[in-house]
């Protein structure tokens, strides 16, 4: 299979319209081949939106093998008995804030490290980049002990301690988070001509200026692309939400997916219609923010 | 630690180019008011300092406390020393711990060996501009965007023993999850499944970068396209590979959410950092034996992480 997919690269060459060009076995083969393997990609998704379209009794009746039952009662009722609404709205207030506060500060410390030559610059990226990579549970027990010592006050949290806290969650997300987009930044400013930061010296440009008026705005595809990322990346965030929030009511939604288990676990199209439900604000930012996205995760393997 | 910088910034070096063009040492530093060494000095130190207080700090704590048997509740004072036990302890006497060192092990080798070079591969064939390689790339990359936990999920819907599809189909009645012989390869299909899409994109933005005219002149040498790709192209893609080669260490060191969501990584499904997670939160917090596991994850990443900065600075300062 591989190589009648390769071979068909070499006569490409001498072929210059692509347009046109007869089908040849060895393409149809390949095409064959990798619209079978984005088919059985995309299956689990789709089975997941066809077993939540139908109804319980259908499927419990007639097994998942068959066609028929369609409902949307699913929806409504998963998103009823696990409290949607207000999981999503946990989510929102953990992610925007996080998002918006990563990308300052790392932008900040990019700027710095692109911007003067100091022999700190490396220690300070090693620092930043190798915190994005650490194993989060391996700083569990520490980082649990300190939130359950800091004190918030009363109208900062009703747990009056960072932990069990939407501060305690964004801090947390935030010193993670920061190290993969001081890297990217830092790498997309190095490219930046150095000849602006002259230019605006003359000017008499404070270096706060120069950050915010000549760096930023230049910086803009890297840090849609990064947005885009990390709000994904955020949203999706599992561990520290299962660990350092307790009250039910406050998790964000990816991590409430647990109660959604106990409370359905009986019903997998109830399970499928919540997974879905979860699912769509990442779908949505894909089809949207693909470009964005792939970017993002591709800026930061090759630099710039 | 945290005030490096601010020191390091009063004794600016200035870079090369300013000392050939404006010459004298500290020339650099003189164009920078007070207020912009304040500014500097905050845009660094603010993000620093949350990043040692949540990241670093917590890592070197938990490698002290390893070596004491700390309970968690006792007062700090009480602490006492007790070297290696805990090490002893978590290799001698803790059930858990070689199951989950194996199924780690072998969640690496299997996105190693299966995923990693499947979505290369991939790659490989989807940078022929070929029609449709849009639908081909979405469809592959779509579980990239989806949580691990939320992966749990999608798939108890085919593995689920009563109404999942796979017992449905063939009629079997395996419980995929539940079966601790089969659980953590039905995982494993799970997690490569969403693996592959992210070694592609990986892949397919590093062959993007490969210059042309390498491929053109092995062409003119006669090479075969498998032969080129593997003399030529795949060694000049030497930093995606060590990136990837320290994504796929990481992910498979990191794995986490897909065994919690379905059993708390117990049951076939024990992984290091399950273990450590149930002994903090679970019912039995042990604090020095939890970290010894924790420092063991810390050290095994840091050996990577290394390798990984070594690499993507050497290709900066290029």
């Amino acid at each position: 299979m591989s190589t009648t997919a390769m071979m068909s690269r070499g006569e490409e060459v001498t072929a210059p319209a692509p347009a046109r060009r007869p089908l040849r076995p060895a393409r149809v083969l390949l095409h064959v081949f990798l619209a079978a393997v984005a088919v059985s990609w995309l299956f689990p998704i789709l089975w997941a939106v066809l077993t939540s379209l139908r109804s319980y009794q259908y499927t419990a009746a007639n097994g998942y093998v068959s066609l028929g039952g369609w409902t949307f009662d699913n929806y409504v009722t998963a998103w009823r008995t696990a409290e949607f609404g207000q999981h999503f709205l946990n989510s929102v207030y953990i992610t925007v804030p996080a998002v918006l506060l990563t990308l300052f500060l790392a932008s900040c410390v990019a700027f710095v490290i692109a911007r003067f030559s100091w022999r700190t610059n490396l220690i300070l990226l090693g620092l930043f980049t190798a915190a994005n990579l650490l194993p989060q549970q391996a700083l569990l027990i520490p980082l649990f002990r300190l939130f359950t010592q800091v004190p918030l006050p009363e109208f900062m949290s009703d747990s009056e301690l960072l932990y069990d806290s939407y501060w305690g969650l964004i801090l947390v997300n935030v010193a993670f988070q920061c190290g993969f987009c001081v890297f990217v930044l830092s790498n997309y400013m190095k490219a930046l001509p150095r000849d602006l930061y002259e230019a605006a010296m003359v000017d008499g440009a404070s270096v706060w200026r120069q950050y915010w008026q000549v760096t930023m705005p230049l910086c803009r595809p890297a840090l849609a692309a990064l947005a885009t990322l990390e709000v994904t990346w955020i949203y999706n965030e599992f561990f520290w939400a299962t660990v350092l929030m307790r009250t039910g009511d406050k998790f964000p939604v990816t991590s409430s997916l647990n109660n959604l288990r106990g409370e359905f676990f009986t019903d997998n199209n109830l399970v499928s219609a919540g997974s879905v439900l979860v699912a769509i604000p990442t779908l949505v930012i894909f089809f949207l923010l693909q470009k964005q996205f792939v970017r993002g995760l591709t800026l930061g393997a090759s630099k710039g | 630690m945290s005030d490096l910088p601010l020191v390091q910034a009063d004794r600016a070096v200035p870079p090369p180019v300013a000392t050939t063009t404006t010459g004298g040492r500290g020339r650099r530093l003189r164009l920078l008011s007070r207020t912009d060494r304040v500014v500097i000095a905050l845009m660094v130190l603010v993000p620093l300092l949350l990043v040692v207080a949540l990241v670093w700090l917590p890592a070197l704590a938990t490698v002290a406390l390893s070596a004491t048997d700390w309970d968690g509740i006792g007062p700090v004072s009480e602490i006492e020393f007790v070297g290696g036990r805990n090490y002893s302890d978590v290799v001698n006497i803790y059930p858990p711990f070689v199951p989950a060192v194996q199924n780690n092990l072998l969640w690496l080798a299997a996105l190693f060996v299966v995923a990693t070079p499947f979505g290369m591969f991939l790659a490989v064939l989807l940078d022929k501009e070929l029609r449709g390689t849009r639908f081909y790339q979405t469809a592959l990359y779509l579980p990239v965007v989806l949580s691990l936990a939320l992966i749990g999920f999608v798939w108890q819907l085919i593995y689920s023993r009563d109404q999942g599809l796979l017992n449905g189909v063939f009629g079997s009645d395996v419980d995929w999850y539940g079966d601790p012989d089969v659980n953590i390869w039905a995982v494993l299909v799970a997690a490569g499944w969403r693996h592959v899409g992210y070694i592609m994109l990986l892949y397919l933005a590093g062959l993007k970068g490969v210059d042309p005219s390498l491929r053109e002149a092995a062409a003119v040498d006669g090479a075969s396209e498998t032969s080129t790709f593997f003399r030529v192209v795949f060694p000049v893609m030497r930093p995606i590979n060590i990136i990837v080669l320290v994504v796929t260490v990481i992910e498979s060191l990191r794995a986490f959410d897909l065994v919690w969501v379905i059993n708390k990584g117990r049951n076939g499904l024990e992984l290091i950092s399950a273990l450590v997670t149930a002994n903090v939160v679970g019912e039995a917090s042990r604090i020095g034996f939890g970290s010894a596991l924790a420092t063991i994850m810390l050290v095994v990443s840091l050996v990577f992480i290394t390798v990984y900065l070594a690499t993507v600075m050497r290709e900066d300062r290029r």
